[in-house]
C-alpha cells in the first residue's frame, strides 16, 4: 500500500544522502588543499561548510515534524532515529574537515615536510568508509555496514603509521621540523576521527536495518 | 471467516449493549498478557490452543497467551482479526451468540473457565468488561455503582455507600460527581460516563479487567484521563485492552499482542514490538502498511 509518509522518508533519505556528498566533497578537497599548499581552495572548504551547517538544521527539523507528525513505529522509528545521528555525525565530518583545511592554512607557507604517502590514504579511506556507510544507509546493506565497522582499524593502523613517521623520523631527530610535521599529525588525527564517525554511522545503520545492537557489542557483528 | 468476526458486534449488539442483560456481567476485569520467564510471574489468564467457530467458520486458529497480574497487555489488530472475539472469550460473552463453538482451554488462576462446572455469573464478576460505548444504567450516579453489589446479595447499605465511594475514587471520578450522586448517570459528560462503567465494574472486586477500545468514543481529555486511570489500575488487576490506537497501546500496555485473521501473529514486551517486532506483518499493521 502506497503511503505518502513514505514519500517523506524518500525526501528525508535523499537530503542525507546530499549532506553526506556534501561531506565528502569537503574532505576531498581538504586533503587536496593540503597535498599542494593551497590556502584559497583550504578557505573555499571552510567557507563552504556553512552549508553544511544548514543543512543539518534542515534535515533536524524534518525529522522532528515527522516524529510529532506521524508518530513512526518500529522500521520507520527506527529510520528517523537514525537519520537524526547520521546526520550530525555528517555534520561532524564536515567539522573536521574543515579542521584539515585549517591545517593546510598552517602549513602553506612553508614547504611540505614530506610528500604526502600515508595522509592521502587515510583520507581515502576516510571517503570509502563514509561513503560505504551511507550506501548502507540507502540500501540497507548490514554486510557493507559490518564492513565499514571492521575496516576501522586499518584506519587506526594508517594513524599510528603516520604519527610514528612524524615523530620518530622527523620531530625526535630534528625538533625544528615540529612545526610542520604538529599539523601533518593533527590533520591526521581528524581523518583518524572521520573513520570514526563513519564506523558509528555504520552501528547505527546496522540497528535500524536488524535491530540489533553492534555498538559495544562487537561480538554481534559476528 | 472477517464476515463473521465483524459481524460480531451486531451480532452482539455490543454498540447498545447493557450489562443488565449479562449474568453477573457487572464488573470490569482483565489480566496483562503473561510471561512468565520474563516477568516472574504466573498468569492470571491462560488462553490453550483456542479455537473459536461462528457456525462453520473459524474465527480464532490455535490461540496460545498469557495475562499475568498487575500488568496492562494490549491487543491489537485490523478490524476483523478477532481481537474483540478473543477478548470475549475471557469471561465468557460469546456464549451470548448462538451457534457459537470453543475449542481449547481458558484458565483463570488454573480453573478452566469454559468448563460447564465453571459459574458464568460468578466468572464476570471476577473478570469484568468495559465496552467501547459507555453504557450506564438509566438511574443515578450512585445506583449504578449500588447495583453491581445489590444484585451479588449486598444490602448492608454503610458498606454499599462506602463501596461506591471507594469504587469512584479509584476510578478518578469521585472528584467531579460527589455533589452529583442523585443526579442521573445519564447527565454525565461521555468520558465521566466510562468512568462511571469502570467504577460499576471495580464495585464488585473483580480480578481481571478487559477493556474493548474503551476509548473509542471519546475526546483527548477524556481519552487521557481513561489512559491514565488504567495504568493506575494495573496496580491491582490483571487487564487487557483491545485497541485500534497504536498509540495508546504503547503508552498503556506493558505487552503487545497483534492478531491478523484469527491468528496470534505476534506477542511481546510492548517496546519491543513497537521499536523492532520479529514478524514482518506485525511490522506492516503498525507502520501503516498493511492492505
Amino acid at each position: 500500500m502506497h503511503r505518502h509518509f513514505d514519500d517523506e522518508l524518500r525526501q528525508l533519505r535523499g537530503e542525507l544522502v546530499r549532506m553526506a556528498d556534501m561531506a565528502q566533497s569537503a574532505i576531498t578537497q581538504a586533503v587536496e588543499a593540503l597535498k599542494n599548499l593551497d590556502k584559497d581552495a583550504a578557505q573555499r572548504v571552510i567557507d563552504s561548510d556553512v552549508g553544511m551547517d544548514s543543512l543539518e538544521l534542515v534535515i533536524d527539523d524534518k525529522c522532528l515534524d515527522l516524529i510529532a507528525l506521524h508518530q513512526p513505529m518500529a522500521g520507520d522509528l527506527r529510520f528517523i532515529t537514525t537519520a537524526i545521528k547520521l546526520n550530525a555525525e555528517l555534520e561532524r565530518i564536515g567539522d573536521l574537515a574543515v579542521d584539515v583545511a585549517q591545517r593546510a592554512i598552517e602549513v602553506a607557507d612553508k614547504p611540505l615536510l614530506k610528500p604526502l604517502v600515508d595522509i592521502p590514504r587515510l583520507a581515502d579511506a576516510a571517503k570509502r568508509m563514509t561513503g560505504q556507510a551511507i550506501e548502507a544507509f540507502v540500501s540497507g546493506d548490514t554486510a557493507l555496514a559490518k564492513k565499514v565497522i571492521l575496516s576501522d582499524s586499518e584506519a587506526d593502523e594508517l594513524k599510528r603509521r603516520i604519527e610514528k613517521e612524524l615523530v620518530y623520523d622527523y620531530m625526535v631527530k630534528d625538533g625544528s621540523t615540529a612545526d610542520r610535521a604538529v599539523p601533518l599529525l593533527l590533520a591526521a588525527r581528524h581523518l583518524e576521527r572521520v573513520c570514526d564517525h563513519a564506523v558509528s554511522m555504520a552501528e547505527d545503520i546496522v540497528y535500524m536495518v536488524s535491530a540489533v545492537v553492534v555498538r559495544h557489542h562487537p561480538e554481534e557483528l559476528k | 471467516m472477517h464476515d463473521a468476526v465483524i459481524d460480531y458486534d451486531k451480532q452482539m449488539g455490543m454498540e447498545n449493549f447493557h450489562p443488565s442483560l449479562v449474568k453477573g456481567a457487572v464488573g470490569i476485569n482483565s489480566g496483562s498478557l503473561c510471561d512468565a520467564e520474563v516477568f516472574g510471574a504466573a498468569p492470571k489468564i491462560t488462553a490453550r490452543g483456542v479455537n473459536f467457530y461462528y457456525g462453520a467458520k473459524k474465527a480464532l486458529n490455535n490461540i496460545n497467551i498469557g495475562f499475568s497480574p498487575r500488568q496492562v497487555a494490549a491487543i491489537i489488530g485490523p478490524s476483523g482479526c478477532g481481537k474483540s472475539t478473543f477478548i470475549r472469550l475471557l469471561n465468557r460473552m460469546h456464549e451470548l451468540v448462538p451457534g457459537t463453538r470453543l475449542e481449547g482451554e481458558i484458565l483463570l488462576d488454573g480453573l478452566d473457565i469454559v468448563s460447564p462446572a465453571c459459574d458464568a455469573a460468578a466468572l464476570r464478576k471476577r473478570v469484568g468488561m468495559v465496552f467501547q460505548k459507555p453504557n450506564p444504567f438509566p438511574k443515578t450516579v450512585f445506583e449504578n455503582i449500588a447495583y453491581g453489589l445489590e444484585v451479588n446479595g449486598v444490602t448492608d447499605r454503610h458498606f454499599i455507600e462506602e463501596k461506591v465511594v471507594d469504587s469512584l475514587k479509584k476510578a478518578a471520578l469521585w472528584g467531579e460527581v460527589k455533589d452529583r450522586l442523585k443526579d442521573s448517570a445519564l447527565g454525565l459528560s461521555g468520558g465521566q460516563q466510562q468512568r462511571l462503567c469502570i467504577a460499576r465494574c471495580l464495585a464488585v472486586e473483580p480480578e481481571v479487567l478487559l477493556f474493548d477500545e474503551p476509548c473509542a468514543s471519546l475526546d483527548p481529555i477524556s481519552t487521557a484521563k481513561i489512559e491514565e486511570l488504567i495504568l493506575e489500575l494495573k496496580r491491582e488487576y490483571a487487564i487487557v485492552i483491545v485497541t485500534h490506537n497504536m498509540q495508546q497501546a504503547a503508552r498503556v500496555s506493558d505487552r503487545t499482542a497483534f492478531f491478523l485473521m484469527g491468528d496470534l501473529i505476534e506477542e511481546g514486551r510492548t517496546d519491543i514490538i513497537f521499536k523492532a517486532p520479529r514478524d514482518r506483518r506485525t511490522e506492516d499493521y503498525i507502520t501503516g502498511r498493511f492492505g
